[in-house]
């Protein structure tokens, strides 16, 4: 999995490459510093020399200047190098999350896939920038001093060969038990962020229904619960420190036995002894750095984990089959289509839809609540692909079509009217960012839009806030029609997208698209019977079947369902 | 993680660690037997490289085999004894600072639980969150490694200082002048990455919101092809991030090369001095040596002493606003009037009962006189003012009232006020002026919990909780048997598609129950108020999503078990509120009109351009 986050360096790789040429020079002029020092007190002192002492001490402080230039390289270096492979993580996935389908989505849950883009990669990119230094000194001094201490005395180094497996051994017992402890903490703590987050969300319910101790008791339960995860997880962890001090007091002990005993019989000069021992120092320590950095990572590749599924997800729509075609006509037929969310799923939510719309005709489409209305639209433009049967447009299977013409000639109002923030004049310019002022002008006359242009702020200008706050209910449902309008397509779905707005502007929308759009295939969804009363034909959903087509008469006629709709919003005038 | 946030100082800091020492002294007895053994621990390591010397210079040079074996026995004996002490003081640490983090995490979630409506609207969720995760983070990585680890360095940066003090004055003079050029550099560094983390701050939060906002239009993406414009604006904002985190990177991480250079470089002049004061006779070789160990060694302390002190000044940041959100005023509570169930005497008096009766009383405790008043549901105004921010009043002056088994319907457009009166009367806000009675008493008499007890609401935004469908609709009363919530699903026309679901009622339900449809989620939000069997009912655009031949067969199974009680209607539509009692027209905070469908019909006033399709509600 390392081999895989690394591999998204791309340019960054030189930086990685100039990071470890710094940390490794910088480590170097460690261990020749303390040399130099022996060499003023050896040689300077014992010789009485002053200039040679001077003449070491100007080049001691020379090395410090470069080690001081190296350490800011290595600073700035492992900086964009760990920043940089993060900004190309987060690209990466976003791209992939750019293909998904929406059943992709739904396998990771939105607020998941956010945290995966954001926090998720700062902890990567964080573990990269600081590790780096500990990361690449660790082995260097781990080698030069090795290689300094067998040089002093090889015999006495034996100790140091039984103290490095004895290190290895708890830190693999420390590190292979702590990162399952890890991942249950992690869990532990999802669990109380969740909590957390649906009661900030639900507080009108908690607080109607009186439900504070119950949630506080919830909470309590869970938050036990990461304690004594946590608690486990950071206990084992912190044993490192422990053990750590434990090899290392008794690799000074053995090494001053041992030794000692050597110099007692005159193999040994004291010099010799103390040098070996602060060359061995260097070495556990510089383990110390290897082990902390392993302690890091098993923390970080959790993220990295999470990161991978990501961008390793497969994408559940393709375009294998695609031909260089357009969508010329509009003509939609749906061939004995059934579909269900997840396959696992007992019951299709859509059975044997076998229905023909002719190219430019207007159809309406009603049925109660869960009847799949929308369900059924969206299989047009491919935001689900159907389970069984066909969809075709123009007598080719949707998915012949390439995405991006198919869904530039199907436009879909959406139930959830979705404004970014941006200007109007920006949100129009999704359907078509090269519409002139005239085709704004003439999509917005037809969508109604121009009744309350004047009345706003700035007019086209004017700001519309995260998700459209600024402009009513109403008023954003008719800015979404013309904005799917500009794009000029072939098929325009409006599904239950006219709901907010009165039933007299809704009849002049209906008329002008009638009017101005004759060659392009509607398709209604409504609540409101006189939404689709006038549609050619129209027809009623229950339970994911159809159960009836016909104009709005002969509906009245023999089909009961659409008749308790009509019933049900008749009395009086109709509504 | 603590170490990344920048280094962000408290406001003012003792308040906050006086907070924070409250928890802390709850363990007050652990915590100084962790320093306890900090100190053993550090101890023995400082004391270990001290004694190197002495063994060297008067066992092992002399011969002494005997005395090194005792040496090397008694140092064996210390070393333990620090390990040992190191092993207990981490896990004693981390035992009791997730002790600490747990009791602020569990104290903030019931604190949270107490505040008013109003805090929840003035702070975003986001906002909220980051108190449970960052900060409660920052301060528990400082409980971990902070405290424990300042003590350390602080320790053996003194023990450090006395020994050079104790072994050459002027050299020691030396030393202490490059940890002073040290210290300021490493302030000087902690401001200058401070600004670059505030940057990096402001990147990271815009590219957050970017994908946030995609990630929750991506519908709306996808059908108009946009996705290359947004990869385009993702990349701009995905570099500009970059960017002011590596110059933030940049900086933090100079400061540990820089302080080793700069060590290095005491090192040099103190070498040339101390050959200097050798030649001149003034120190003899051994103890030069020796010296310049310990001058080596005190770099180090000083820098890890300030970065310890830096992530605790941020936790104690981070604790700062942990405390002031559990310092926030909880939701006003002085009534007295509480609810309970009763039953008739024979002379048609009430008195108290065990058991569910249908019949609930409002019980007035007023000195030693006990009072039990009937709960009907008689609902008044009077000259209500009110306004979400006190210089802009939404209602002016409102009076209305709702009878006994009455159903009430409010209609108007978007911020006519609607909402905001049912938020009034389960006293989810206060009112600026004028009074709300209820069953005759003022509603601040009345404890808040039974107050709302005795209001069953379905809110606008249906909200839903991770668990399965039964725990969902449970929700509304936690008695509720498993029949009794099937018979709830029943009268809200739910049943039928939760038995088609893949578990029937046992199906799981996650993130506010995404995979269910808006309609299905309204279906279960019913259901939930249903099975609370509420004196009161209140329906807040509860069926807006829901086609209307359904919500006419709901309406049949609510008014069923709501007969004789009052309802509160709030809607969009029209058909829905037709059979109300009466319905009021409310526009800009006023009512301006009231009366029963026929009535408002003939009036021909806004309610009959509305139901004729004249005029739009917003």
């Amino acid at each position: 999995m390392l081999r895989r986050i690394f591999s998204y360096m791309g340019e960054y790789k030189k930086y990685l490459y100039l990071a470890v040429i710094c940390i490794t020079g910088e480590s170097v002029f460690e261990l020749v510093i303390p040399l130099i020092m022996a060499n003023i007190l050896d040689i300077g002192v014992a010789n009485q020399d002053k200039v040679y002492i001077f003449q070491q001490g100007g080049i001691m402080l020379v090395c410090a200047l470069l080690a001081l230039v190296l350490g800011i390289g290595s600073a700035r270096f492992s900086a964009r190098c760990g920043q940089g492979v993060g900004a190309n993580l987060r690209e990466a996935e976003y791209a992939k999350f750019q293909e998904f389908s929406f059943a992709n989505v739904d396998h990771f849950q939105l607020s998941s896939l956010v945290t995966r883009m954001t926090s998720d990669v700062t902890n990567i990119q964080n573990t990269i920038s600081g590790g780096m230094r500990p990361a690449c000194r660790g082995p260097v001094m781990l080698v030069l001093a090795t290689a300094v201490a067998f040089s002093i005395n090889h015999r006495l180094a034996i100790v140091f060969f039984i103290a490095l497996p004895v290190l290895a051994v708890f830190l693999y017992a420390i590190i292979s038990h702590v990162r399952p402890l890890y991942a249950k903490m992690q869990s532990a703590i999802d669990l109380v962020n969740r909590i957390i987050q649906e009661n900030l969300t639900a507080v009108r319910v908690v607080k109607a229904y009186v439900r504070g101790e119950y949630e506080i008791e919830k909470f309590e339960k869970v938050n036990t619960n990461l304690k004594t995860q946590s608690e486990k997880a950071f206990k084992l962890a912190s044993t490192n420190m422990a053990a750590m001090q434990l090899v290392m007091y008794g690799t000074i002990l053995a090494i001053l036995w041992f030794g000692g005993r050597m110099i007692q019989v005159g193999n040994m000069q004291v010099g010799e002894l103390t040098g070996f021992l602060s060359y061995v120092l260097q070495i556990l320590n510089s383990l110390m750095m290897i082990s902390n950095i392993f302690m890091m990572m098993t923390r970080s590749l959790a993220s990295g984990k999470r990161i991978l599924e990501v961008i390793d997800e497969e994408i559940d729509i393709r375009e294998d089959k695609a031909e260089d075609i357009e969508v010329i006509r509009g003509e939609i037929v749906f061939d004995h289509v059934y579909f269900k969310y997840k396959k696992e799923a007992p019951e299709y939510v859509l059975s044997d839809i076998h229905l023909k719309i002719p190219a430019g005709s207007t159809v309406g489409i009603v049925g109660q609540t869960g009847s799949a209305k929308t369900t059924l639209v969206q299989l047009i433009p491919r935001l689900y692909e159907v389970t069984e049967g066909a969809v075709r447009i123009d007598g080719k299977a949707v998915d012949q079509y390439p995405l991006m013409h198919l869904r530039d000639a199907v436009a879909v109002v959406l139930q959830k009217n979705t404004l970014f923030s941006g200007t109007l004049r920006e949100n129009l310019l999704w359907g078509n960012p090269n519409a002139t002022q005239e085709e704004l002008d003439e999509a917005c006359r037809i969508a109604g839009v121009d009744e309350f242009l004047g009345r706003l702020e700035k007019g086209y200008d004017t700001e519309m806030g995260q998700g459209g706050v600024n402009v009513s209910g109403g008023q954003k449902q008719r800015i979404c029609i013309a904005r799917a309008i500009l794009k000029k397509p072939k098929v325009l779905i409006l599904d239950d997208s006219t709901s907010a707005v009165d039933t007299a502007t809704e009849a002049r929308i209906r008329s002008q698209l009638a009017e101005f759009l004759p060659h392009m295939t509607k398709i209604v969804i409504a609540q409101r019977i006189s939404s689709v009363r006038h549609a050619d034909f129209i027809v009623v959903l229950d339970d994911g079947r159809i159960q009836g087509t016909g104009t709005h008469e002969e509906l009245l006629e023999n089909n009961h369902i659409y008749q308790e709709i009509y019933e049900s919003q008749k009395e009086g005038v109709e509504l | 993680m603590a170490r990344y946030a920048g280094y962000k100082r408290p406001k003012n800091t003792k308040q906050a660690l006086k907070h924070l020492l409250a928890y802390m002294g709850i363990h007050k007895w652990m915590l100084l037997l962790v320093a306890a053994l900090v100190i053993v621990s550090t101890s023995a390591s400082v004391m270990g490289t001290y004694l190197l010397k002495p063994v060297i210079n008067s066992l092992i040079l002399p011969g002494n085999v005997k005395g090194l074996a005792f040496a090397v026995a008694g140092m064996g004996i210390m070393y333990l004894c620090g390990a040992l002490a190191t092993f207990a003081y981490n896990r004693l640490m981390v035992k009791t600072a997730q002790k600490i983090v747990g009791d602020i995490r569990q104290d903030l979630f019931a604190h949270v639980q107490k505040l008013p409506l109003r805090y929840f609207d003035e702070h975003t969720h986001g906002e909220m969150m980051s108190r449970f995760t960052n900060d409660v983070d920052t301060v528990q990585e400082a409980l971990n490694n902070s405290f424990t680890m300042a003590i350390q360095s602080f320790l053996t940066l003194t023990g450090t200082v006395i020994m050079l003090f104790v072994l050459n004055a002027v050299m020691a003079l030396i030393v202490c002048l490059f940890l002073g050029i040290m210290f300021v550099f490493i302030k000087w560094n902690g401001k200058r990455s401070k600004v670059y983390y505030s940057r990096q701050q402001t990147e990271l939060a815009g590219i957050n919101g970017f994908v946030e906002e995609m990630v929750a239009g991506q519908k709306v993406e996808k059908i108009f092809n946009h996705e290359k414009e947004d990869m385009k604006e993702f990349h701009r904002r995905n570099e500009a991030l970059r960017k002011a985190s590596t110059s933030a990177l940049s900086y933090s991480g100079m400061m540990v090369p820089a302080i080793v250079s700069l060590s290095y470089g005491n090192y040099a002049v103190c070498a040339c001095v101390g050959g200097l004061l050798a030649l001149s006779g003034m120190m003899d070789l051994g103890s030069l040596a020796s010296y310049l160990v310990y001058v080596r060694q005190s770099a180090m302390p000083l820098n890890q002493f300030t970065q310890q002190i830096n992530f605790i000044l941020s936790a104690l940041a981070g604790a700062e606003r942990i405390f002031e959100m559990m310092d926030e005023p909880a939701e006003e509570d002085e009534g007295k009037v509480t609810l309970v169930r009763a039953e008739k005497k024979e002379d048609d008096s009430l008195k108290e009962s065990e058991t569910y009766t249908g019949i609930f009383a409002w019980k007035r405790t007023d000195g030693k006189r006990t009072e039990l008043i009937r709960l009907e549901g008689d609902v008044r105004f009077e000259n209500v003012v009110f306004g979400y921010v006190r210089e802009k009043t939404i209602l002016n002056g409102i009076s209305l009232y709702a009878k006994p088994g009455q159903k009430i319907a409010f209609v108007g457009s978007t911020g006519a006020g609607k909402t905001t009166i049912i938020n009034l009367i389960n006293r989810f806000y206060e009112i600026q002026s004028g009074r709300i009675l209820y069953d005759g008493i003022d509603i601040r008499d009345i404890k808040k919990d039974d107050l709302r007890r005795s209001l069953s609401m379905v809110i606008q935004d249906t909200h839903l909780f991770t668990g399965t469908i039964a725990e969902n609709i449970r929700y509304g009363r936690l008695s509720a048997a498993d029949e009794e919530i099937r018979k709830a699903a029943e009268i809200a026309n739910a049943d039928s598609f939760i038995r088609r679901l893949p578990d029937g009622y046992d199906t799981m339900l996650y993130s506010d129950g995404n995979n269910l449809s808006q309609g299905q989620r309204q279906l279960l939000a019913i259901a939930r108020a249903a099975v609370a069997q509420p004196p009161v009912l209140i329906l807040d655009e509860a069926t807006s999503s829901i086609d209307t031949r359904t919500e006419r067969l709901i309406e049949k199974g609510m008014d069923a078990i709501m007969e004789g009680r009052t309802v509160f209607v709030i809607a969009h539509r029209l058909s829905t509120v037709r059979n109300s009692k009466a319905i009021m027209v409310l526009e800009k905070g006023e009512i301006i009109e009231r009366g029963s469908h026929e009535e408002l019909l003939e009036k021909k006033g806004r309610y009959y351009q509305l139901y004729m399709g004249m005029y739009e509600l917003d």
